[in-house]
């Protein structure tokens, strides 16, 4: 299809409460740099039910527009109904280009929606720019396995659209916000809706981790050596007021569950502080965790790779050196 | 019930290595595999197989005439037949261009087979892509259902009841036949094919299904030019370079030094 303004729009993934995912508020603030150049309005897109809170919120990152569409039959994810949705509005309004938060809904939805559109996709952008010959946007995300990296353009179809991943780009500070709200009344009827949603095994509240949004990681590789070696992590994570994180082999190994994984097949974080424990540095797991502010790394052996990344390389036994500095960190602390 | 399962051979990512003076990807040497979410999804018919003994399952792999390999694999470990999807026309095709021969290609596969299958079996993505977009596109082409992170698939009356993995624990989702699901890795590892298969498999014949196969084919939607993505450019991420490096004489010394750095950079 053609494109029918300038505008960039970022969809803005709610929760079942109505409020907003971090990862789309995230994409208004590099959506801003886009739109800017385009010559376009930064547009947010929010679907879902009872979500004041995702339009307050998006106005406040920085959104020109906030389109919204509401119904009871948004309250959970559906492929169906937002398919539907998105792609209505995208009909109606032909938007240049789209940014989706590389969740995995986002995941679901993206390929769905720029199939229908019949037009390209540029799947866990990690960069993004205009293209100065071409003005159009320059998707720029990691393939073999963060190995390599590639600049996807989509010159003749519209709208462009990419999933970029969360935890990548941070939100910007929130203001008054002032954006202009446009309600849209799109229903699908339920036969419309092919899947059913039977049945929400939520994590027990201990195993859920904040990677994504987390200030401080404290990971833990094969180097802590077992379950029980996760113990002493954990106690800097808690005097630091961070969380836990793992590497894939500490989580295939079956030490700690998988939602604490970081790297190419866990979560992509970017904390102000990462400290990486007894973790080797595999490329799969420094795509992760590589937009980190500060790296530390602890490790025995002084050729790991990881301690090409870190900003602060320890050389020595974890198991020593993590209580010693878990004592500090108290100290200074108070 | 009839599954075709969706296949990639890719290279092995984990044995990929950078030259470190051209600064470009090593592909020579480098292992080819099935890749491993095709896998998961493979056991995922497998385990439907073993209750239901008439189940059908039939693999399907777009790529080069190597890619024969993957599909005898596949047939080791628990597919009843395989096709390979292969043509220079088809050569350069993004993900949109890929899922259309595909959802093209399961067509001819169901006339040739005489069946119509019930499900799509796909990994969630592949490893040297990581897309995640061809299980879904593939979905839409033909208009089907689809649940993407599946973790197992149970069959119940006209559909499947699937466990996928979500943002904050599983989702036990139920779909209706015909659909598409994407699998992501298990808690288990998935079979390994007896002796004996793996013999019948290093016999059989897998048919080549060629650009000609397809008459009906629309050639303005496959290969480079029916692809709305391009690769402008590609380069090897740049490497942050090393700072500090630590090992004082004792360890108390050592944490002592990096908590002195940590504060001054106002890290804690």
């Amino acid at each position: 299809m053609e494109a029918k303004t300038k505008d960039l729009w970022v969809l803005i993934e709610t929760k079942e409460d109505g409020s907003a995912q971090n990862v789309g508020l995230e994409l208004l603030n590099p959506g801003r740099m886009l739109a800017d150049k385009q010559g376009g309005a930064l547009v947010a897109v929010v679907i879902g039910n009872n979500v004041e809170e995702s339009v307050k919120a998006a106005s406040a990152h920085g959104a020109d527009k906030v389109i919204v569409v509401e119904g009871e039959e948004y309250t959970q994810y559906t492929t169906d109904a937002y398919a539907t949705a998105l792609c209505t509005l995208v009909e109606k309004y032909g938007p240049t280009s789209m940014m989706i938060g590389a969740t995995p809904h986002g995941r679901d939805l993206g390929p769905r929606v720029s199939c229908r559109l019949q037009t390209g996709l540029t799947a866990d952008c990690t960069a993004l720019d205009i293209d100065e010959e071409s003005g159009n946007v320059a998707w720029t995300r990691p393939a073999f396995g963060g190995n390599l990296m590639a600049t996807i353009i989509c010159p003749d179809h519209r709208p462009q659209i990419g999933t970029v991943r969360p935890g990548v780009f941070k939100k910007s500070d929130p203001t008054e916000g002032k954006a202009e709200v446009i309600r849209e009344d799109i229903h699908v009827a339920p036969d419309q809706i092919r899947t059913k949603l039977l049945e929400s095994i939520k994590e027990a509240a201990g195993e859920m981790v904040d990677l994504e949004g987390a200030e401080i990681i404290v990971s833990g590789g094969r180097g802590v050596g077992g379950p029980e070696g996760f113990a002493p992590v954990k106690e800097l994570a808690d005097a630091l007021g961070g969380v836990v994180g793992a590497s894939r082999a500490a989580v295939d190994a079956g030490w700690i569950a998988h939602a604490h994984q970081v790297g190419q097949t866990g979560k992509t974080v970017g904390p102000k502080l990462y400290i990486a424990c007894g973790i080797s540095g595999a490329i799969q797991h420094v795509a992760g965790m590589s937009s980190s502010d500060y790296i530390v790394a602890i490790n025995k052996d002084p050729d790991a790779p990881i301690f090409d990344i870190a900003d602060y390389g320890l050389v020595g036994n974890l198991f020593e050196v993590l209580p010693l500095l878990t004592a500090e960190v108290k100290k200074l602390k108070g | 019930m009839n599954i075709l399962v969706c296949v990639k051979q890719v290279p092995d990512t984990t044995e990929i290595k950078i030259d470190p003076v051209k600064n470009t990807l090593i592909r020579e040497g480098v292992p080819s595999i099935v890749n491993p979410f095709d896998g998961y999804a493979l056991e995922a018919a497998a385990r439907i197989k073993d209750k239901d003994p008439d189940t059908k399952i039939v693999v399907l792999s777009m790529g080069p005439e190597q890619a024969k390999a993957a599909l005898k694999e596949c047939l080791a470990i628990a597919a009843d037949s395989a096709y390979l999807v292969s043509d220079r026309a088809f050569g350069g095709s993004d993900t949109l261009a890929t899922s259309y021969i595909i959802s093209q290609s399961i067509r001819l596969v169901e006339e040739k087979e005489g069946v119509k299958f019930d499900a799509i079996f796909c990994g969630k993505q592949a490893i040297d892509g990581d897309t995640a977009q061809v299980g879904p596109e593939v979905a839409e082409w033909l208009g089907y259902p689809q649940v993407t992170y599946g973790l197992e698939a149970e069959a119940t009356e006209g559909g499947l009841k699937v466990r996928a993995e979500a943002e904050d624990g599983v989702d036990v989702i139920g779909i209706q036949f015909p659909c598409v699901v994407t699998f992501t890795k298990p808690a288990w590892d998935p079979r390994y094919p007896t002796i004996k298969r793996k013999m019948a498999a290093n016999r059989a014949q897998i048919p080549t299904l060629t650009a000609a196969e397809f008459p009906a084919i629309d050639t303005t939607r496959i290969g480079l030019k029916g692809s709305p993505t391009h690769v402008k450019k590609t380069f090897v991420p740049q490497k942050k370079s090393g700072g500090i490096k630590i090992k004082e004489e004792t360890v108390e010394e050592s944490v002592n030094k990096l908590i002195g750095l940590m504060s001054e950079a106002h890290v804690i």
